[in-house]
């Protein structure tokens, strides 16, 4: 039986806290009596056959008629998937999606379809490569379709296969991936790795246009996303779920197929990153130090190598399909369920480590706009009720944060950190100045249609993901970041841990109470 | 009377160039150049006329000279030994204090001048530069016949001499002729701009220049004086250099290795390797080496100027993507007479007073040594970018004198 997540209060003889450090990691030592440090859930148990729980959804769906009797001869069929953001770390084959897209294939080819495209929704994101879609996939769909064209990849600027399909009163215009438009079936194979993940943001995000993403990918929304794991309070979602209703009257009929996955993060021998430290034996204990101090030695090019090549041992817990929201509110009380902690009280200074992954530097590079977002716009908005740090609290992160990109998918991330950056970090003027100009930049949109790039208006979204934190807090501190990044970012460096507390004295006093968030493996804050 | 003045030695030149890669100050300790005591020359004839110097500028040619990076090319255009230095504040005999524009021009050698009211830059032919009554020279400061700056006296003719307003102090007059360098440079990128018959017109035309020393700066002045609404764009090395080019009217300042990225964002051109398909409109390379020069013409528009204002000397570039995007390149000398955007014409040197004023020029001189302390002053001026200073100069005023 897993073991709910765990609220450790720290006291003198309360082991030192593991602190990711991007492609490291570091033991750190919590003032006693005042600090406290928040574990996730324990794995919940995968379930045992997968195959059969597809198999399951899929006749047996929510709200919907079973998938087999939404599909005839002569149909247009249309499957979407989650892209590589997803899941963190890349799982072991077969991946989710692979399971589920040939379950869903076994019925179409029953059924006598035989018009079915496959397409990778990744909506802003980067090109997914070939190595990439086979892993996601697996070989035998990517060679019975890549070859004939019909698994590809949307194209959120090619305008002859886009179709609009309305505004919502507040006059969010909806446009969407035109094949997916016009089909008779339209199947959204989603992976739920967070509670922001799913529902109407797979189909209104992953298969829109800079158009329709604009009007919820924004700092006014995003500043009023509180937070973006609770549906309820979130903007973003409030604006996703109004253009879903657009969806739902005039575009095609939608069967979502939603999975959630258990936070086992780590296969050995990395497995003590997801232990309790006071539980680590001498074994991990010993590889703490070992790999720790062989990854200081190690170049960082080759360091990112080898964790990029981890694949997390994290199975399926849930697997519904059938309407949009009566599937999406299971896989968020599931995801709930993995992920929840509850925790009482606010705190003045929130500590996190962050890891060399987010959604965005699979395979890649972490650079310093991506180290924000991952602490100010994901791990500061894993929380339910209230943020984990007070108003006017300090973060206090530790990464590196080298001032280097990866050119071939951040391109418009290197201007934008040196041009946008050098001006303002304030994401509203940087909106209103120059969103426009690198969301149209030609170069941009030809690497992002052609190439593996993000979108040339995708550093802005990030920036704009940590508009909520960035007004909340009174300082935010890096220990041990490349000081020029840090100061660029607008945020405070500091050396050691010591240090960025002493600094955060100067606004949270010198007696704070100090929580540290220990992600990964992820959770989910409920702050009573 | 004291002076500082380099001979021609072969030796020399080789084992300070070798010198200079270690220190500059070491390189003018081993270099031809000596501290000495000498005899002014003769007077050269009529209407010239001698010269105490009050602030004398130290600039890259000179600095070339001492660490044995000049090009051969000068060996028949100047003549030893000469007494350095041309960046000159001083005073006449008379007690009027004048600049020096250097340049030893038609009138300064008794040649007809190309056209009546031709400054002394002025001409296609530059047959008087190496011909008699002077031997040859291209300027004062690399002439045997007129001294250089670099010494209490030496002799300019009435050609050559501008008076200054009382209002200028000495220190933003020494820094008149690099100004003069820069504004030629500025407007001849502007007039590239404007002549050049492949680019659709446009009233905020991209100009990059890399670097930002003191020339470099001289060039954004001037860029932002006869062309206010251009965005320049400055590849600058140092945070003080930064800082510089952005008071002086640069629109935005990168590092050197990000200028290309930065033109390109203000084009909204793409980047094809390391090139840029289209560019800026116009370049000014403030640098003056094979780098510096390959990168020009990289971040350059096909069909449009690279401007070398700096010194190049020798260099190896790939010129297949010169000559795929019939790149120009020109060199930016000095000054002369300038055809002005709005159609007028102005000497480059009244020009550069005025700008003096206008920029707060004094703000650029940022050391001054005694002549007997060159070394420290050279070493000084070698890395005057790296300590985080523009113009050094010889201060040859009597000491306790108050400035201007």
């Amino acid at each position: 039986m897993p073991r709910p997540g765990f609220v450790q209060e720290v006291d003198r003889s309360t082991p030192p806290q593991l602190f990711w450090r991007g492609e490291n990691f570091s033991l750190e030592k919590l003032p006693a009596d005042r600090s406290r440090v928040i574990y996730a859930p324990e794995p919940h148990d995968p379930i045992k056959d997968i195959d059969g729980a597809i198999r399951h959804a899929l006749l047996n769906p929510i709200d919907s008629d079973p998938l087999p009797e939404l599909l005839f001869p002569g149909m247009k069929l249309t499957i979407a998937f989650d892209d590589v953001s997803l899941p963190l770390p890349k799982m072991t084959r077969p991946d989710i999606r692979q399971r589920v897209i040939e379950a869903v294939l076994d019925l179409a080819a029953d059924a006598g379809v035989d018009d079915v495209h496959i397409i990778a929704a990744l909506a802003l994101h980067r090109r997914m490569t070939e190595d990439e879609l086979r892993h996601a996939l697996g070989d035998r769909v990517y060679d019975a379709f890549a070859p004939h064209g019909t698994l590809y990849q949307h194209d959120a600027e090619d305008p002859d296969n886009l179709a609009f399909l309305g505004a919502t009163p507040e006059g969010e215009e909806v446009e969407i991936n035109k094949r997916a438009a016009e089909s008779d079936l339209l199947v959204y194979v989603n992976i739920n790795l967070v509670a922001m993940d799913g529902g109407w943001k797979s189909t209104a995000t992953g298969l829109a246009s800079y158009r329709s993403l604009r009007h919820h990918h924004n700092p006014q929304t995003l500043l009023h996303s509180n937070s973006l794991m609770d549906q309820h309070r979130s903007e973003l979602h409030k604006s996703n779920w109004r253009m879903g209703k657009i969806m739902r009257d005039n575009g095609p009929k939608i069967f979502q197929i939603e999975t959630t996955l258990n936070n086992d993060s780590f296969p050995e021998p990395f497995g003590f990153l997801g232990k309790r430290e006071w539980e680590w034996n001498a074994r991990d204990r010993a590889t703490f130090v070992a790999s720790s101090k062989a990854l200081n030695r190690t170049p960082s090019s080759i360091a990112r190598k080898i964790f990029h090549s981890i694949e997390a041992p994290h199975q399926m817990t849930s697997i519904q399909a059938g309407e949009v929201e009566a599937v999406h509110k299971i896989t968020t009380e599931n995801v709930y369920k993995q992920q929840i902690v509850e925790v009482q009280g606010q705190t003045d200074i929130l500590t996190m480590g962050i890891p060399y992954i987010c959604p965005y530097n699979v395979n890649s590079i972490m650079n310093p706009i991506l180290v924000m977002c991952t602490a100010l716009g994901y791990f500061f908005n894993m929380y339910r009720g209230k943020p984990l740090v007070r108003e006017g609290g300090v973060i206090i992160m530790t990464h590196p944060t080298p001032w280097e990109f990866n050119s071939v998918h951040h391109p418009s991330y290197i201007d934008f950190f040196e041009q946008v950056l050098s001006e303002t970090t304030d994401g509203v003027r940087m909106h209103k100045e120059y969103e426009k100009k690198f969301a149209e930049d030609d170069w941009y949109r030809h690497l992002y249609r052609t190439g593996n790039a993000y979108h040339g208006v995708h550093p802005f979204y990030m920036w704009y993901w940590g508009t909520h934190a960035m007004h909340h807090c009174g300082r935010i501190i890096i220990v041990g970041g490349d000081v020029r990044a840090v100061r660029r970012l607008g945020f405070t460096p500091a050396s050691t841990l010591n240090d960025a507390l002493e600094i955060a004295s100067d606004v949270v006093g010198r007696t704070p109470t100090i929580t540290h968030m220990r992600v990964p493996p992820l959770m989910i804050a409920d702050v009573k | 009377m004291r002076a500082l003045r380099i001979d021609r030695s072969v030796s020399r030149f080789a084992i300070s160039r070798i010198a200079a890669s270690v220190s500059t100050a070491r390189a003018a300790k081993i270099s031809s150049l000596e501290h000495v005591t000498i005899d002014l020359p003769e007077c050269p004839g009529k209407g010239w006329m001698t010269l105490r110097p009050l602030l004398t500028g130290i600039c890259g040619s000179d600095l070339a000279l001492v660490e044995g990076h000049a090009s051969p090319y000068f060996e028949d255009w100047v003549s030893f030994p000469f007494v350095p230095g041309h960046e000159i504040v001083g005073l006449l005999e008379d007690g009027t204090r004048v600049v020096v524009e250097p340049v030893l021009g038609h009138a300064a050698r008794g040649h007809k001048p190309p056209h009546p009211d031709a400054a002394p830059g002025d001409g296609d032919d530059y047959a008087h530069l190496a011909l008699p009554p002077l031997k040859p020279g291209i300027q004062t400061g690399f002439c045997c016949s007129t001294g250089g700056g670099w010494s209490e006296h030496l002799w300019v003719h009435e050609s050559q001499v501008h008076r200054i307003p009382d209002s200028l102090s000495d220190e933003a007059a020494v820094l008149i002729e690099p100004l003069a360098g820069g504004i030629h440079a500025a407007l001849m990128a502007i007039r590239s701009i404007t002549q050049n018959e492949h680019t659709e017109p446009t009233t905020e035309p991209v100009i990059a220049v890399l670097g930002a020393g003191t020339m470099g700066l001289a060039a954004i002045a001037g860029l932002r004086k006869f062309a206010p609404s251009a965005k320049i764009v400055v590849g600058a090395r140092y945070p003080v250099q930064h800082r510089f080019a952005a008071a002086l009217g640069a629109t935005e300042v990168v590092s050197p290795d990000d200028l290309a990225r930065a033109v390109r964002r203000h084009t909204g051109c793409h980047m094809v390797g390391d090139y840029l398909s289209s560019g800026a409109h116009a370049t000014i390379d403030a640098v003056g080496n094979s780098a510096s020069v390959d990168q020009c013409i990289r971040l350059t528009r096909p069909r449009s100027t690279v401007v070398l204002m700096g010194m190049p000397a020798n260099v190896s570039v790939d010129m297949t993507g010169l000559w795929h995007r019939e790149t120009k390149l020109a060199g930016s000398y000095t000054y002369g007479t300038e055809n002005l955007p709005d159609g007028s014409s102005a000497r480059t040197f009244d020009l550069a007073i005025e700008l003096a004023a206008e920029i707060g020029a004094d703000r650029l001189l940022s050391a001054t040594y005694r002549l007997h302390e060159y070394a420290d002053a050279l070493a000084h001026a070698g890395a005057s970018g790296a300590r985080g200073d523009f113009k050094i100069a010889f201060d040859l005023r009597p000491i306790n004198k108050e400035s201007h």
